[in-house]
Order: structure tokens, then C-alpha cells, then sequence
């Protein structure tokens, strides 16, 4: 009871302590980071079709989604990208490039721990889930996909 | 307008991001794990293209992208090669992706140190 009542006490305080992040101006910041992220994808995958005319549409998207991650983990690399996360919030995570991020992120901050216990591992902490989510999900749609089919 | 259209898609979608950041305090992962499976569920039911025909960018650049691709190659797999192809198909679309995030990661893990700390 006594334990309790003192977690309550102290869950308060971590309450007040944490830094309160103000709705309405992040709200502001990830639409328009995230928007722009989306406007320079689409920038780039013009681009490429306009240097390359005979690429396949698919093929130019596959470039530009490379490219963006490129580009995400050499910001992340320099420091950048996570200064433009503390700034945009979900603005940075949900593109492609906040998924790149998340896999840069770890691997330079762990590579102390050495190349496989380190950066190797620890790559994954948050890409993992997101990959093993989508694959799992992807089996049951093809496999739903496939019964469907039979009849 | 390609590009007035992948702003407002794209904010839009990055916008409910930081709104369920917000709302329930979730983590960065479990942002990415919700909006790779909306994509998967968009793709299901086919209504991920309609949205792609004006959205463009801004519905395939965010992560919903991914796992439209991951559904939509699991489907399209399935389709040519049969049970299989739900096991193949979905990695395969997205195989492009995943080898250059894992690619430059490590790359640039190697060339750079950690800024924070």
C-alpha cells in the first residue's frame, strides 16, 4: 500500500518533469516537414525519369526510395537528421526516411560495442519489428489472396 | 500539381503520425509497425492505388508505401507462381528498400562516430 501510494508520488513527478511538447506548433512541424520530404521524393523521381525517359515508372520509384534513404542515413551520419526529428516529430518517422533513420540511428551510436554485438544488432531494434510485422502480414495477405483465387 | 498533392497527402499522413504521438506517447517503432500495417490493409482491399493515382509521393513515401509494397508483391507473386508466392513476393518487392537502408547504415557506421554523448 505504502509502496504504491510512493510510486504514485514519484509517477507525478516524472509527469511534471518530462518536457512537455506543445501540441499545436508539432502538429504544424510534421505536417510541413513531412509534406516536404514527400514534395523531394517526388522532385527526385521526376528527375530521374526526365534524365533517364525509357526507365519503367516502377523501376525510377525503386531509385527514388533509394536515394531517399541515402540521403536520410548520410544526414543521420553528420547529426542531422535527428536535430530535424527533436524538430518535425512524426513529420521524420513516418516517411521512408524516418525508417532509414531508425536503422542509421543505432548503428552509429552502438558501434562502440563493437561491428556485430554493436552496430549489427543493435540495427535492428527497431527496423526488426517493422520488417517482421510487414512479412508476416504480407504471408497472411498473399495466403488470403491465394484462397480467395481458388474459387 | 504532382507536387501540391504529394505536400498535402504527405503532411496529412505524417500529421495523424504526430497526432498519435501526442495522444497516446507511443514509441517511434510502433508508429512505423501501425502505419506499415495500414499500408498492407490499404493494398488488401485495393485501395491503395486510387489513393497513389493523385497522391503520388505523399502516400508512398511514408512508410504506408512500404507496406503497400510488401502486400501488393505478396499478391502479385501468388498470382504468378502460385502459394509460394506469399512467401516470396513480399520481400522481393521490397528488397530494394531494405539492402539500402541495412547497405548505408553500415556504411556510414563505419565512417561515422556518434554525435550525441
Amino acid at each position: 500500500m505504502k509502496q504504491e501510494k510512493r510510486n504514485e508520488a514519484y509517477n507525478r513527478y516524472v509527469e511534471a518533469r518530462i518536457p512537455k511538447t506543445k501540441a499545436w506548433p508539432s502538429l504544424f512541424n510534421s505536417f510541413w516537414v513531412g509534406g516536404l520530404i514527400c514534395v523531394i521524393g517526388q522532385g527526385i523521381d521526376m528527375l530521374i525519369l526526365y534524365l533517364f525517359p525509357y526507365m519503367s515508372q516502377q523501376t525510377a520509384w525503386a531509385w527514388t526510395l533509394v536515394v531517399l534513404i541515402f540521403l536520410a542515413s548520410f544526414l543521420t551520419g553528420i547529426g542531422v537528421y535527428d536535430k530535424i526529428g527533436k524538430f518535425a516529430g512524426g513529420g521524420s518517422i513516418v516517411p521512408i526516411t524516418g525508417f532509414s533513420n531508425s536503422i542509421s540511428s543505432p548503428a552509429i551510436e552502438f558501434k562502440h560495442e563493437g561491428i556485430i554485438y554493436g552496430t549489427c544488432v543493435k540495427m535492428f531494434t527497431i527496423a526488426g519489428p517493422v520488417i517482421v510485422v510487414g512479412v508476416v502480414s504480407s504471408i497472411v495477405v498473399g495466403i488470403i489472396y491465394w484462397i480467395v483465387g481458388l474459387f | 500539381m504532382d507536387f501540391l498533392w504529394a505536400f498535402l497527402i504527405g503532411g496529412l499522413v505524417c500529421m495523424i503520425g504526430q497526432i498519435l504521438i501526442i495522444t497516446t506517447k507511443i514509441t517511434s517503432a510502433r508508429i512505423l509497425v501501425t502505419f506499415v500495417l495500414i499500408g498492407v490493409v490499404l493494398q488488401a482491399f485495393e485501395l491503395f492505388e486510387p489513393i497513389s493515382q493523385f497522391a503520388k509521393a505523399g502516400i508512398n513515401v511514408p512508410i504506408i508505401g512500404f507496406g503497400a509494397s510488401l502486400a501488393k508483391g505478396a499478391m502479385g507473386a501468388v498470382k504468378s507462381i502460385g502459394l509460394l508466392g506469399a512467401f516470396t513476393g513480399g520481400l522481393e518487392a521490397t528488397a530494394g528498400g531494405i539492402a539500402a537502408a541495412v547497405g548505408f547504415a553500415f556504411l556510414f557506421s563505419l565512417i561515422f562516430k556518434s554525435k550525441t554523448k
